[in-house]
């Protein structure tokens, strides 16, 4: 009877609909909820994690050169390569809309393979192509007559060339969601606008530009939270060389924090990408909540 | 007359066009392709002719080999990692998959306190990145005697990859109309028929985006298995290829290509055959709204 009662009470509707959510709710409170708390405690102590010690770990980060160095080479990192990963992807989401309809899945199909290779094994292959002695590349520019760069030993060419491998790897994302957008714009926009005698640039800033203003917003307020926290390219190609130069904030964080295993400091650096981030998702939400209402 | 020359001069701009975008898709092409292409033609390359300098690198002139293939097989660690990389990833897109299409059928039918909140959260946790929780997670997985095994990989690899895949699910199930539920309760299913009868079938190419997500968070993870796994027997394709084969003052060059892309294959594999089904997932939040 009693067991009955129970089968009664379970099959109620929000006791259903709340137990077929309850192993994701157990997953993130477990796995991401708590990790973040637990990280801002670890945070609060010394190295050996005996002794509380306040903000001395975020006052120490303060005070070091090279934190303030990776502070400014994350947001600059994250900028500039999402900026290129956005031009270039739209300039190839455009190409290929131009393209007889047929033809367009072969080109779309050979410029996303950048984007299905997993990153760290892609990257592995960029690394032997800037290898100093054996650099493919720097054949081709003895070929043009140019001198040898030092793609990976010198700070700013190795800087520059995280930046370019992350574009390699970040733009066909934004080529697949701006040709989803463009393809969604209704064609008799265009025509009209032909009829009334606009060019190619007009149609361009009066009708694709805005009515893709909002994918493009969430594309690349996306694209600079997963620049900003990124991680495997740096890893394998420099490992944050020359002398600290190339970190960001998760490879920083994973130097001091699990290879030099004080893990409270480490905490506390990975800990600041958290306000960065946390702006960021609170305006992509607004955004695609917007979204949604328009729809 | 005039008509005519306008529709001439709507010809030549698209000429124009058409040339412009190849042009561009020209250059794009080479730039996405020439890393692959040249791992490619390293990992096929004799050590000797990888040794060499002063021929063009871009093309084999010595004749192909197989032999970092051969080395990868025989003397690396390289199938283990390949079977490791298996389990992990199967048993991740298998446990995404349960608890995500569970909370998407609650989440976008039924109603409970808290449900709405709950849906932004999801979205929300898409967004928090691997790189923000490993330290603590690294102290979490000791506890739990998990450190150094591929295992812990598929407890925490669900955190990236449920929250998308939910969300997913939620966008696919909310577009199926709500007559075909009431008819199936009329009928007297209840609500495990219900989802595996109606929802599941109807919603099967969401159910497809969303598997293949799982399986790419899953088979590409790299920072994950880079701090929690240290043994060899252990790893997984990404931080072994990474992390063993360089090993050593020799660099095996053929040897590290031949490695990065067979454990690339079998994304690129899929992607190949399902390209349509993931795009059209992961931009329906784009164009649908």
């Amino acid at each position: 009877m009693k067991i009955n009662n129970l089968f009664v009470w379970l099959k109620q509707k929000p006791r259903i609909a709340f137990f077929m959510c309850l192993p994701l709710i157990l997953m993130v409170a477990c796995l991401i909820i708590y990790p973040f708390f637990y990280s801002i405690f670890l945070a609060t102590l010394n190295k050996a994690e005996t002794k509380f010690v306040g903000l001395a770990n975020f006052l120490f980060l303060f005070k070091r050169e090279t934190f303030w160095l990776v502070v400014q080479q994350s947001i600059f990192f994250a900028l500039v390569a999402v900026f290129f990963k956005a031009l270039i992807g739209f300039i190839a989401a455009h190409s290929i809309n131009e393209l007889p309809s047929k033809g367009q899945r072969k080109w779309r199909g050979m410029l996303l393979i950048p984007w299905v290779i997993p990153p760290a094994l892609s990257t592995l292959g960029w690394w032997w192509l800037f290898e100093p002695t054996y650099s493919a590349l720097n054949w081709l520019l003895e070929k043009l007559s140019v001198d040898a760069i030092p793609w990976l030993s010198e700070t700013f060419w190795a800087r520059f060339s995280i930046i370019l491998v992350n574009i390699w790897v970040g733009a066909p994302f934004f080529l697949i969601m701006y040709l989803a957008a463009l393809k969604s714009i209704p064609e008799d926009l265009y025509e009209a606008a032909s009829i009334d005698g606009a060019n190619y640039w007009q149609k361009l800033f009066f009708i694709t530009l805005p009515m893709m203003k909002n994918i493009i917003s969430i594309t690349i307020l996306f694209s600079i939270i997963v620049t900003f926290a990124n991680f495997d390219i740096v890893r394998v190609l420099t490992r944050g060389g020359p002398i600290d130069t190339t970190h960001l904030f998760a490879t920083y964080a994973f130097r001091v924090g699990i290879e030099s295993g004080d893990i409270p400091l480490g905490a506390a650096v990975s800990l600041f990408m958290f306000p960065v981030l946390a702006v960021l998702s609170f305006i992509i939400l607004r955004n695609v909540r917007k979204r949604t209402n328009e729809v | 007359m005039k008509f005519l020359s306008y529709r001439n001069s709507i010809n030549s701009n698209r000429k124009w066009a058409l040339f412009a975008a190849y042009g561009c898709l020209i250059f794009f092409v080479i730039f996405f392709l020439f890393p692959p292409y040249y791992m490619l033609i390293t990992s096929l390359k004799t050590n000797k002719e990888i040794a060499e300098l002063s021929t063009n690198p871009w093309l084999i002139k010595q004749g192909l080999t197989l032999e970092h293939y051969k080395y990868l097989f025989t003397e690396t660690p390289f199938l283990i990692f390949f079977k490791n990389t298996i389990i992990v990833t199967i048993s991740v897109v298998i446990i995404s998959m349960v608890i995500s299409v569970l909370a998407a059928y609650s989440l976008s039918r039924l109603r409970f306190w808290g449900s709405g909140v709950l849906a932004t959260g999801i979205f929300l946790t898409y967004l928090v990145p691997d790189t923000l929780l490993f330290i603590p997670l690294f102290k979490i997985v000791g506890w739990l005697g998990l450190l150094n095994s591929y295992w812990v990989l598929v407890l925490v690899y669900p955190t990236l990859s449920v929250p998308f895949c939910t969300w997913l699910m939620i966008g696919y199930f909310s577009s199926i109309p709500k007559e075909i539920d009431e008819a199936a309760l009329i009928d007297g299913a209840n609500h495990m028929q219900m989802l595996l009868k109606v929802f599941i079938p109807v919603a099967m190419p969401g159910l497809i985006a969303a598997t293949i997500f799982a399986f790419t968070v899953s088979w590409a993870g790299f920072l994950y298995p880079l701090a929690f796994i240290y043994s060899e027997t252990e790893m997984v394709l990404t931080v072994g290829t990474v992390t063993t084969l360089i090993k050593g003052d020799v660099f095996h060059w053929g040897g590290l290509m031949a490695g990065a892309l067979l454990a690339a294959a079998p994304p690129v594999i899929v992607y190949a055959f399902l390209m349509d089904y993931y795009i059209a997932g992961l931009t329906s939040g784009a164009t649908k709204g």
